[in-house]
């Protein structure tokens, strides 16, 4: 910016422009010098007391056993192994209760608007109850008062002898491949091709004759009739390995653990209180007209709900959203707490207080934490986008 | 208020002693008004008078808690299909347009007659392009509502009542929103589906309107029906004190 008229110019000190020159430098040369002293503060003690730093600890056999690992593991692996089946179990637990506390919350806000008077207070006391009692003290809840205090094996609860609760978790009958694994999986893609065929079919009927098909029931009985006659032609699919007492535990099948049951329910709980909220406001923030609008033009209920109001509340309910999923996310390392081996206990506990390489540990902790994050606030955006009201 | 020819069982629209309270607050008081096929019928009056109430009770907006609502032969009951089969021969158009912002112009058209008529898109599109084209805008068809200025938005919403071919058009104060500039555009498309003989209940304060193409004006006042006539007699020779008392406020 040059001054061509040669107006007057007040002092340079008082330049608002010159001044933020002079802040932004300041800042960045504090900044910079901060972290150099730090990481130099760092590599000088390291030395000092012999420890490498670098990440090559990664590469060392682990020596421990993990209660629950989505992939072959024995003690002789590696640290690689152990922070894979850390971020495994993270991800596991979110997904399970990102799903669950979106289904639940989304009945709960629908049913906080219900006119029914029942149904209306059940979800309000269900709100209030959950979202004011500290996430942590929930999962200790889950964990002690309820899945532990589960009778042992030998007095499950069982379900037709195949499903058990105890105090080791649900144990559940275990799907084995049969031969006929591989005609059935080209049975359920000739299902699915079938049913999004048969769908195409049927919207273009609709738009062009305005007979509507139910795309929903012949897509579900084609989806199970082809499977099942595969299954019936060439032999089932899967073997069911079923689980029964041997001595004092389970063999055979498979086995959701009390930690993973505990922390998955407690956490969607306590999310879906959260989420309930939102949905309520997202649907109040459609305008009245916008009901009445649609009823004027003959519309019911129903399709007044999903072609008029569930979109247009669905710009309020996605941000706020988006900070629930990326708040129960990060609440899963709260898993810790009931020794549920995610990153937080599993990585940036046992295997710190193994190795002692706490700055590389953390580091890859927090960037793991960070890169989930990003994906979860990307797809949502990206999602929040599409849906964006266009203005002028 | 006598020269006026009341239409009998003939009415395309019956009410009769339509009472309507909103808690203890009286909002309509023995509402008599039949409305012929084809007839145009302004109803005016101070704010609270009770005249959008009286029009949002004839598609079921508002529901009356006492006297009868019969609408081209349908009477207005808890009945849902039958108050849907009223919705569908009625069509709106309201203060603050109420299009739906989610959705293109061509898509606001079509989305009833669609969902409501089962019309075929292809055909329900063709009559959305046609009521467009009759409001002067088609070429605004693949826009968004929030991307048109507030006279365009309000003759969209007129093109969207009309999509459904309604028997009768109810106007809660279409102009009453918009700026000064954009009135006129609004009251030309609705001079023109008068002409066309269109049944329409108009709540407005355009007095010039309601000159020259209502057949009757009925005066509102506390939930009543004060007085009703020609649009001549109405301005020039009113009757009723409160009547002439709105009038010399509203008129200059």
């Amino acid at each position: 910016m040059q001054n061509h008229t040669g107006a007057p110019k007040g002092s340079w000190l008082t330049d608002p422009r010159i001044r933020a020159w002079v802040f932004q430098v300041v800042t960045v040369v504090v900044v910079i010098g901060l972290g150099w002293y730090l990481f130099h503060n760092m590599q000088v003690n390291q030395q000092h007391r012999g420890i490498t730093s670098g990440f090559g600890f990664l590469n060392n056999s682990a020596g421990f056993g993990i209660a629950q690992h989505l992939i072959d593991y024995t003690e002789a692996d590696t640290y690689w192994r152990v922070l894979v089946i850390g971020i495994l179990n993270t991800l596991l637990v979110s997904v399970l209760g990102i799903i669950l506390a979106t289904v639940l919350g989304f009945t709960l806000g629908v049913a906080r608007l219900s006119k029914n008077w029942l149904i209306n207070k059940v979800a309000t006391v269900y709100i209030e109850t959950f979202r004011n009692i500290p996430p942590l003290l929930q999962i200790l809840f889950w964990y002690f008062a309820i899945f532990l205090s589960l009778p042992g094996p030998r007095q499950a609860h069982g379900m037709l002898d195949m499903f058990f609760v105890s105090s080791r978790g649900l144990n559940m009958p275990a799907a084995l491949l049969a031969p006929g694994f591989g005609p059935f999986v080209v049975a359920v893609v000739v299902a699915i091709v079938a049913t999004v065929l048969m769908a195409r079919w049927a919207t273009k009927r609709f738009e062009q004759t305005g007979q509507p098909f139910h795309k929903f029931w012949t897509g579900l009985a084609i989806m199970i009739v082809v499977p099942a006659l595969a299954a019936l032609l060439f032999g089932a699919p899967v073997h069911w390995e079923i689980p029964a007492i041997r001595g004092f535990n389970f063999v055979g099948g498979w086995v959701l653990i009390p930690e993973l049951l505990a922390v998955v329910l407690s956490l969607s709980v306590y999310t879906a209180a959260f989420i309930a909220e939102i949905v309520r406001s997202g649907i109040g923030s459609v305008s009245h007209g916008q009901t009445e609008a649609a009823h004027s033009l003959g519309l019911r209920n129903g399709p007044t709900l999903r072609k008029v109001i569930i979109p247009q509340a669905m710009r309020v309910i996605v941000p706020p959203l988006t900070s629930q999923y990326l708040n129960l996310m990060k609440n899963s390392s709260l898993a810790a707490a009931v020794g549920y081996p995610e990153m937080v206990s599993l990585f940036s506990g046992t295997v710190l207080n193994q190795t002692g390489q706490a700055p590389e540990v953390m580091a890859i902790t927090m960037t793991v934490y960070l890169a989930i994050s990003v994906s979860i606030s990307l797809l949502m955006n990206a999602y929040n986008k599409r849906i964006a009201l266009i203005e002028r | 208020m006598s020269d006026i020819k009341q239409p009998g069982a003939d009415g395309i629209i019956r009410m009769e002693a339509v009472n309507k309270w909103y808690g203890q607050f009286h909002v309509l008081k023995d509402i008599n008004l039949n409305v012929r096929q084809g007839e145009r019928i302004v109803l005016c009056g101070p704010s609270g008078s009770g005249k959008s109430t009286t029009i949002r009770c004839i598609n079921r907006l508002e529901e009356h808690q006492k006297g009868s609502i019969v609408v081209d032969g349908t009477e207005l009951t808890n009945d849902l299909k039958q108050i849907e089969n009223v919705r569908r021969e009625v069509g709106m158009v309201f203060q603050h347009f109420n299009l739906f912002p989610h959705l293109t112009i061509l898509q606001n058209c079509t989305l009833a007659p669609m969902w409501v008529r089962k019309m075929p898109k292809k055909e329900a599109e063709e009559i959305a392009m046609h009521y467009l084209q009759r409001v002067r805008i088609p070429e605004q068809a693949h826009k968004y509502p929030g991307q048109l200025s507030g006279g365009q938005q309000q003759r969209v919403a007129i093109a969207r009542a009309l999509c459904m071919k309604p028997k009768i058009m109810l106007f809660d104060e279409p102009t009453s929103a918009l700026d000064p500039e954009m009135v006129k555009e609004v009251l030309d498309t609705m001079v023109g589906l008068a002409n066309d003989g269109m049944t329409m209940l108009c709540v407005t304060h355009e007095m010039g309107f309601a000159r020259t193409v209502a057949d009757r004006v009925i005066f509102m006042d506390k939930g009543e029906i004060v007085e009703q006539a020609k649009p001549d007699d109405f301005f020039d020779r009113p009757q009723n004190e409160r009547t002439q008392l709105f009038l010399g406020q509203i008129l200059h």
